[in-house]
């Protein structure tokens, strides 16, 4: 008799065990699509660069310095791989991209040509999005941290060695931006 | 729970709470049941034939209805589907707040009337649409119109259309047994019973009882639900745009606008942003029993609890 009562027990914390651990997996491969979801978004925001680039030279040829920023931050996101490089370029490229709006505002042609508005309707457009998939990496990452700190999860999480991940962060010159906007 | 104030604690509070209600809503069916199989004059097992009969009924009237949700809405209303280059504005707002919420694109629907209202309807996040009446566009800026699309993406995500489908098959079993056993007391008052003892009498008295006041009690139970999950999809909208005061002032401009919404019926009112019935905005009490919809100044109460914390 008792020795049913041991092994059922010992069933449910198996059981228990085992949806725990299937739990961590699925917020921990939440976290990577979202990961990549991102960098959807930034190889999108990218592939507007040449166009805008172009365009912008047709109408402001020796804005050199603005154009080479620009290149350069864009090849700087492509290349990034970590996170923080990620996000450190990806800063690069918006301070680059609002030199090169601002060098814009002096060419009255440049403003009024109807591909020049729609690119810069793509690109805020995308870097709305950028902004919307970073926030739901964050939610993901929040999500997984949370079970890998609270108990008992927590046991599961360090038995197998399960990791925290870090939150995709708004640096200080985004913030400022943010303050000026409201 | 003490004090709920930011986002995250109203989530989990009106999370909770819909589980909590569900679970009594469960107990209570059981009981109804329970006392009006004994009423019927079966036994304990004999009355489940009947209520087996009643769940499949609601069941299969509640699937349809569940399965092919966007379409019967859409239908009625009358929407018409928009593409990006039909309103870029719109459908940039719901891609964007998509991604940050994790959910796939729904259709978006636009109706042709000049009434403040949304709504989102649709199974699950993959056969979702979310729908706009061209009044709330034109009424809306950005900022609140985020705030309307984060709450009827919270009601696509938090797969509302389920829960209330489930809601309307316990609704529907009580009121189809409740009806049942009120025909067979009024054309069967004499049919010859297999239980005539003393606890036999008492239970055909609360079976009675419990026939009658039932079914009200099962609708009300299914409308706070509802009002839980609006409250629900206020504040996980809010975690999706982080700006309290957008669907703030959003709801103080759909508010002041008293115009009905032709397109809406009682079937349909729950999906809707604010009531679409409009006429029934006092507070009252017992007013306040029959809605789909907490009060205005409740959920702006709610609103303003969160900003500033998320």
């Amino acid at each position: 008799m008792e020795i049913w009562v041991v092994l059922i027990v010992l069933g449910f914390i198996l059981l228990w065990i085992l949806l725990a651990y299937n739990g961590l997996v699925t917020l921990r491969n939440r976290v990577r699509e979202a990961l990549s979801e991102i960098d959807v978004q930034l190889k999108r925001r990218s592939s507007l660069i040449p166009n805008l680039v172009e365009t912008v030279k047709g109408y402001a040829k020796h804005e050199k310095e603005v154009f080479e920023n620009v290149t350069k931050a864009r090849s700087a996101l492509m290349g990034a791989t970590s996170l923080g490089q990620k996000a450190q370029a990806n800063d690069m490229l918006t301070g680059a991209l609002k030199s090169l709006f601002a060098v814009a505002e002096a060419y009255p042609e440049l403003k009024a040509s109807d591909n020049f508005k729609q690119l810069q309707e793509e690109i805020s457009d995308t870097e709305t999005k950028v902004a919307a998939s970073r926030q739901f990496y964050n939610t993901n990452v929040l999500d997984l941290n949370n079970n890998l700190e609270t108990f008992p999860t927590k046991m599961i999480g360090n038995t197998f060695g399960f990791q925290k991940e870090p939150f995709f962060q708004a640096t200080d010159e985004e913030k400022a931006d943010i303050q000026v906007k409201f | 729970m003490a004090t709920i104030n930011t986002a995250w604690d109203q989530v989990s509070s009106n999370t909770f709470k819909t589980w909590a209600i569900m679970f009594f809503f469960s107990l209570f069916t059981v009981g109804i049941v329970y006392i009006l199989g004994r009423g019927f004059g079966y036994g304990q097992t004999g009355g489940l034939g009947l209520v087996g009969m009643a769940l499949i009924i609601a069941g299969i009237m509640n699937f349809i209805s569940y399965y092919y949700s966007d379409k019967i809405v859409l239908g009625i209303s009358g929407a018409k589907e928009i593409k990006k280059q039909d309103n870029p504005e719109v459908f940039r707002t719901v891609e964007n707040l998509c991604i940050a919420a994790g959910l796939p694109l729904p259709r978006i629907y636009i109706l042709e009337d000049s009434a403040t209202n949304a709504f989102a309807t649709g199974r699950d996040p993959k056969h979702a649409a979310i729908c706009f009446t061209s009044g709330i566009l034109q009424k809306l800026n950005k900022q609140e119109l985020e705030g309307v699309t984060a709450h009827e993406l919270s009601h696509v995500g938090n797969r509302d259309t389920l829960l209330m489908s489930v809601v309307s098959i316990l609704v529907g079993t009580i009121a189809l047994l409740t009806d049942w056993f009120l025909r067979s007391m009024f054309f069967g008052g004499g049919r010859a019973r297999d239980d005539d003892s003393k606890s036999g009498t008492i239970f055909m008295v609360l079976a009675l009882v419990a026939a009658i006041l039932a079914p009200i009690v099962a609708m009300l139970i299914q409308l706070s639900i509802s009002r839980r999950r609006e409250l629900l999809a206020d504040a996980s909208g809010v975690l999706l745009t982080r700006y309290p005061q957008g669907l703030e002032n959003a709801l103080l401009k759909i508010s002041k606008d008293t115009e009905p919404l032709e397109a809406a019926n009682r079937g349909t009112a729950h999906l809707y942003i604010v009531n679409p019935l409009k006429g029934s905005s006092a507070a009252g009490f017992m007013v306040g029993l029959f809605n789909t919809h907490p009060p205005i100044e409740v959920r702006i109460k709610a609103l303003r609890e969160m900003e500033g914390k998320v």
